[in-house]
């Protein structure tokens, strides 16, 4: 049958196969076949231990890309009460690219707000791959107002490659219905979390993901460019993608490090496709800890916070020379 | 003087570093116009504002070319001229970003791709700022994204229209995510400008595209644009990968953007400062001028 596997996965996912395969033997029970599954799941266990813990940065970017990822629908499922979906922007149609709707966590009225890439080949076409139109950002705009009126603590969950290249996009002003957003969202009354789930992929993540607090899942990626697409103007070869991804600093801890993101939410060893309950519940435990902190502000001080925090963020020098924000601290190399 | 050096040499400088920009000026005494091929003569080609007489092909402009154009002569004041980027994540592509930016500092007289400072048009005093699509293709990182945010800042205090001159590739790749950052601050800086009841002009010019078109150069309350400038935010060759055909002649141009809706204006460069000034005197008419507060420094 073959599960998915990547290149780095596939001697572990071979042998995970075979302990699968093994243990429906030992059903008939063997006590020979019972101590080779022993063997096996030690072995598994360490080689498991091996291949995840210091995965590189483009590992990490085909994790947050992996077909069995958990999608925005499958955490709304799993941590939203109650889910009442709004579709369409009232001007032009409705993007299913993005889901928006109303729900309870943990008792709590929420809005949620999130790119939805699919989970079947059907699914993934008819929500264009996650990849929003104007559309999209303009009903996303119309939910985050409406959290803002009936003081809704928003929650947005990040996964896309990027807003969609094609001509409808820049026919209805792509651009400016990305741009409104980011300006809406720094000033909106109510707190905003944002959860990159998977893929974070430049402007058309950016477009819903101006927030209080900026959470990362563990195997997920942030970054300006794509790894291809850098690759393609660095080398003019986007299958150098993986040199790329290491020089974009778009893993969550090196975001964690150059302060554009605020918290990292951990995965199941492997990552979240291995356990999607757990990550699930993972997620829940920090958005109701987050969104606890965050109600008790007052809006004014809450939006004035939020503006304070996106205004400091760069570095660069002054005319004085000062180095003004903290660039990347690179760990000191040890050679044996 | 052989012949030969009155037309351009074949490749212009600096022409294979940034692929994919808008038409380069041409050098020499006569040359070839890079948009209807016609022979014309550097000279006229300055005189006109740098629009090809035969065809009215916009070139691009310096800042300091384009802040003479516009504001009244000597009223510009820069600010921040110093700001300039570091290198925040240690990038090496194929050569390392601070090199890349000495470069451009060398070509350019400039320490960063936007300059900005005070000025008055046709009498109407302005915070005005311009990007210079020599430095980096004007891409916003860090420093560009503060200097936006500063002028903003500057126009909120003077309580002044903001007038700003776009043109970027886009975000700062070598930035990382620091320059996507830079769209959230400069949109934010300009929400709090129209709180203030600031009005904001940009004028789009060729090219603007990426992270710089969709944060604070659609933000504005009016949004102006050269003739034919390529305005988007994807790439006319990333969308042409994407949906696997050649684009229309003329897609992604002013023309295109202001039948969509997007502009207030197609504004030809001769009428540039005309324009400008009657818009401001309409948005903001004049009041009497507040002493600037003591202690600034510039």
């Amino acid at each position: 049958m073959g599960k998915y596997a990547f290149e780095f996965e596939r001697s572990l996912v071979d042998l995970e196969e075979r302990l699968e395969f093994l243990r429906n033997e030992a059903a008939d029970g063997t006590d020979e076949t019972a101590s080779q599954v022993d063997q096996l799941e030690k072995q598994i266990e360490k080689l498991r231990e091996i291949t995840y813990s210091n995965l590189t940065p483009w590992q990490i970017v085909q994790l947050s890309r992996h077909p069995n990822r958990p999608t925005t629908q499958h955490y709304i499922e799993s941590i939203i009460d109650d889910f009442v979906e709004l579709h369409g922007d009232r001007v032009f149609g409705d993007d299913s690219a993005i889901i928006a709707g109303l729900g309870r966590m943990d008792g709590r009225s929420v809005a949620v707000i999130g790119q939805q890439k699919g989970r079947t080949a059907r699914e993934r076409v008819q929500r264009n791959f996650g990849q929003p139109h104007p559309e999209g950002y303009r009903k996303v705009l119309r939910v985050a107002k409406l959290a803002e009126k009936c003081n809704l603590p928003l929650i947005t969950l990040v996964d896309t490659q990027g807003a969609f290249p094609g001509t409808a996009s820049e026919e209805r002003g792509i651009s400016q219905a990305i741009a409104v957003n980011l300006a809406a969202f720094s000033s909106l009354r109510t707190p905003i979390v944002t959860v990159t789930i998977g893929e974070g992929g430049s402007g058309g993540a950016l477009g819903i993901g101006v927030a209080d607090r900026v959470l990362m899942l563990q195997n997920s990626y942030y970054s300006v460019i794509t790894p291809e697409g850098c690759a393609s103007i660095l080398f003019g070869d986007s299958s150098r993608a993986e040199e790329a991804a290491s020089l974009l600093k778009l893993t969550a801890e090196d975001l964690t490090g150059l302060g554009v993101v605020d918290g990292v939410v951990s995965e199941p060893l492997g990552g979240a496709n291995r356990d999607p309950h757990w990550t699930a519940w993972e997620l829940k435990k920090t958005l109701v800890a987050e969104i606890d902190a965050l109600v008790v502000s007052d809006s004014e001080e809450l939006v004035e916070k939020r503006y304070q925090k996106i205004r400091s963020i760069g570095v660069f020098m002054t005319e004085q020379g000062e180095t003004i924000g903290s660039p990347l601290q690179m760990p000191d190399l040890v050679f044996p | 003087m052989p012949l030969s050096s009155w037309f351009p040499s074949k490749k212009p400088q600096g022409a294979g570093e940034q692929k994919g920009a808008a038409k380069q000026v041409p050098d020499g005494i006569w040359s070839k116009c890079a948009s209807c091929n016609k022979i014309i003569y550097q000279k006229e080609l300055r005189a006109d504002l740098m629009v090809c007489p035969q065809c009215g092909h916009h070139y691009q402009m310096t800042a300091a070319e384009r802040i003479e154009l516009v504001s009244d002569p000597g009223s510009f004041e820069e600010y921040g001229a110093g700001i300039t980027s570091v290198d925040p994540l240690g990038f090496e592509g194929t050569k390392p970003y601070v090199n890349t930016l000495e470069r451009a500092k060398g070509r350019t007289d400039l320490n960063e791709a936007v300059v900005y400072g005070t000025a008055s048009i046709m009498d109407s005093p302005v915070v005005i700022g311009v990007m210079d699509f020599r430095f980096v293709g004007a891409s916003m990182g860090s420093a560009v994204g503060e200097k936006i945010t500063l002028a903003a800042e500057k126009a909120i205090e003077r309580k002044c229209p903001l007038v700003l001159f776009c043109a970027s590739g886009g975000a700062r790749m070598q930035e990382g995510m620091l320059s996507l950052m830079q769209m959230a601050k400069t949109s934010a800086v300009m929400e709090r400008l129209g709180r203030n009841g600031i009005p904001y002009i940009s004028v789009l010019t060729d090219p603007t595209t990426g992270g710089v078109s969709a944060s604070f150069a659609t933000l504005a309350d009016i949004v102006l644009a050269e003739p034919k400038a390529l305005i988007g935010f994807a790439g006319p060759r990333v969308i042409e990968q994407t949906i696997g055909q050649k684009l229309p002649k003329g897609f992604q141009r002013s023309e295109f953007l202001l039948e969509n809706g997007m502009l207030d204006q197609i504004v030809p460069r001769s009428e540039m400062r005309e324009r400008l000034g009657t818009i401001i005197a309409h948005l903001a008419p004049p009041t009497p001028v507040e002493a600037p507060t003591s202690g600034e420094v510039s």
